[in-house]
């Protein structure tokens, strides 16, 4: 059987963040992270869901300070690391520093998956200040391999410690995923995780065929809570990986406890697959806008469908949850003037 | 003598871009183009008629005649030039983030520091989203403005994706010094599709007066000021007002000089520049 170490990124608390639209309060975080230092998990990550200082009016403002928040998962996170998502263009060096002050040690700097160079130096600061860098692609269903590993490699020079490719539309079916993965892991010298999206019910799936194909970090998220039909559900990720004999190191009854006592408890809604969501997984859409078009359609009377499949046309890219409005501002002048 | 005559620093896409603008100035005279090494922009401006030279800020600076100097090099190299090009007596526009003179944007503050002989551009984002900001805050107070930038990739060059921190906080500095915001954040986006997306700008505030027309009116009025000197500066999405958040998006397509008219973040801030030089040229030739 296969002894490769799999390493499980857990992001309840940075990609679950916009399934309760940012607003997790210090306590909530030490409970979270405090639960999930005990499973296993190698990295908990935890941020605004757009990255550090993502809490503006084009993201949805945090409810409690972002410093705050990452400084009390620093109290309990004992045996995992602890991360940060740094998006280029959104947060600065700056703001990694503050982000180090208060108790992060890796960051993932995440760019869309052709602009790599926006982030070189931000992996760069990061090495210096002696953290673990994670170079992040974003939407990876928008390249082809080819271009997703010369991306990469633009990571690996700066000296990122691994790459992660992000299905951030939840767009990809197995055979994509593991024709990206097995580029990856082949033209480069240092590992490859994968990040899903359930919007089309695969994450699950996809993140074996990441795991098929040599990747070695895995994110998901307690109950799937994330952007768009949210992430890998940590808890039936860790049966499964358990079944397939992965070594992930996760306790399996203390994940599922994390998830059932303390995670839904704090669930805005049951983490589901509703017509908007697989909408953003059919159309390619960035996960995150799903609540973002909910308040256009319903400020502009629009179907989110409508809007959704628009942006995809559009090839809008993630970051640009102001697009939502432009188009929706666009569709209903057109139909006021039918 | 009825045009002034211009240098320009750095023969890359800014600098030839500026090149094509001044040639169509009635107050400008495009005279000396330098870089630091033989390159397609010092042949195409040699090719045009002018002066070029390899070297860089000495040669326009040594020059008599050239009165105004764009920089179109970086913010590191500004730095040096600057002090030479004060001692040489030279008026010196710096496209750069270096801001070693205050910052304008034509609109908004030009009169208030007309006399200085060094002026900062700001970035492409903040010379399309300021004036909309400082338009607000005049009729509505703004206590929080916040910028999303998206640009093509194609027109954003290895200058700005080396330094996507400092247009950050170069633009964020922008609209709280003279959009008059008391607080402000700076997003930029890049996007890759193609066809290459036109530059678009997302502007939120926050205002302590939420009067609709008069936002309307400001904005509208505004957006005609910027199309004086940026024919393609247009209103994407009007004024909406949602309790105290006022969201603007504005489009700005270039006018297609040396670079496409994708790259209207491009075209912008070499607008304004080029706004900023005449006006010194005009009061120069007493117009």
């Amino acid at each position: 059987m296969d002894n490769r170490k799999i390493n499980i990124v857990d992001t309840t608390l940075r990609d679950g963040s916009h399934a309760v639209s940012h607003s997790f309060s210090p306590e909530q975080v030490t409970a979270i992270a405090g639960g999930l230092d005990k499973t296993g998990v190698d990295i908990i990550e935890c941020a605004h869901g757009d990255g550090i200082t993502g809490s503006t009016f084009n993201y949805g403002f945090s409810k409690y300070k972002e410093m705050d928040l990452i400084n009390a998962a620093s109290k309990v996170i004992k045996n995992a690391k602890q991360a940060i998502l740094l998006i280029p263009g959104i947060g600065t060096i700056e703001d990694l520093e503050e982000a180090y002050e208060n108790g992060a040690r890796v960051v993932r700097v995440a760019t869309h998956c052709t602009e790599a160079d926006v982030g070189i130096q931000h992996i760069q600061a990061a090495k210096k200040m002696g953290m673990m860098a994670c170079g992040f692609l974003m939407m990876v269903h928008m390249a082809s391999p080819e271009k997703l590993l010369e991306q990469a490699k633009i990571f690996q020079e700066a000296g990122a410690d691994y790459i992660n490719l992000a299905d951030s539309a939840g767009y990809l079916l197995p055979d994509d995923v593991k024709a990206r993965v097995d580029k990856l892991v082949n033209g480069l010298d240092i590992p490859v995780g994968f990040h899903a999206h359930n919007n089309l019910s695969l994450a699950v799936a996809n993140s074996i065929a990441a795991v098929e194909s040599g990747a070695t970090y895995i994110d998901a998220t307690c109950r799937g809570l994330g952007a768009g039909a949210g992430n890998t559900q940590i808890e039936v990720l860790a049966a499964v990986f358990n079944r397939l004999g992965y070594n992930t190191g996760m306790d399996m009854y203390a994940i599922q406890d994390v998830a059932e006592e303390i995670v839904e408890p704090i669930m805005h809604r049951p983490q589901v697959i509703k017509t908007a969501p697989l909408m953003l997984g059919y159309a390619g859409v960035y996960s995150s806008f799903l609540l973002h078009t909910y308040r256009a359609a319903e400020k502009f009377g629009l179907n989110p469908r409508d809007i959704l499949v628009e942006l995809g046309r559009r090839r809008m890219v993630g970051g640009q949850e102001d697009m939502i409005v432009d188009v929706a501002y666009a569709l209903a002048q057109e139909k006021n003037n039918k | 003598m009825d045009k002034i005559k211009v240098g320009i620093i750095g023969p890359g896409n800014i600098g030839t871009d500026l090149m094509y603008k001044v040639m169509r100035s009635k107050y400008l005279q495009m005279d000396f183009m330098t870089g630091i090494v033989e390159s397609e922009g010092l042949k195409r401006a040699a090719k045009l008629g002018f002066k070029t030279s390899t070297e860089g800020v000495k040669a326009v600076a040594e020059d008599p005649e050239v009165k105004i100097v764009f920089d179109a090099t970086l913010a590191s190299a500004h730095l040096a030039n600057a002090p030479v090009l004060k001692a040489a007596g030279k008026i010196a526009i710096d496209m750069t983030p270096a801001a070693v003179g205050p910052y304008v944007v034509p609109c908004c503050n030009l009169d208030e520091v007309k006399d200085s002989d060094n002026f900062n551009m700001v970035t492409c984002g903040g010379q399309a989203t300021i004036p909309i900001v400082n338009a607000i805050n005049e009729v509505a107070d703004v206590e929080y403005a916040e910028i999303v930038a998206s640009l093509s990739s194609k027109s954003a060059g290895p200058g700005t994706r080396a330094s996507i921190d400092e247009f950050t906080q170069t633009t964020r500095k922008g609209l709280e010094i003279i959009g008059h915001a008391d607080r402000a954040k700076a997003i930029i986006i890049l996007n890759p599709a193609e066809p290459p997306v036109m530059m678009c700008n997302t502007i939120y505030t926050l205002v302590k007066n939420p009067d609709e027309k008069a936002i309307i009116e400001a904005v509208n009025k505004r957006i005609k000021e910027v199309q004086q000197y940026v024919p393609g500066y247009q209103l994407r999405v009007p004024p909406i007002i949602d309790g105290n958040k006022v969201t603007v998006i504005i489009q700005v397509e270039g006018a297609g000089d040396f670079l496409p008219k994708y790259s209207g973040n491009l075209d912008i801030i070499n607008s304004a520049a080029i706004a900023v030089a005449e006006k010194l040229a005009a009061k120069m030739l007493n117009k």
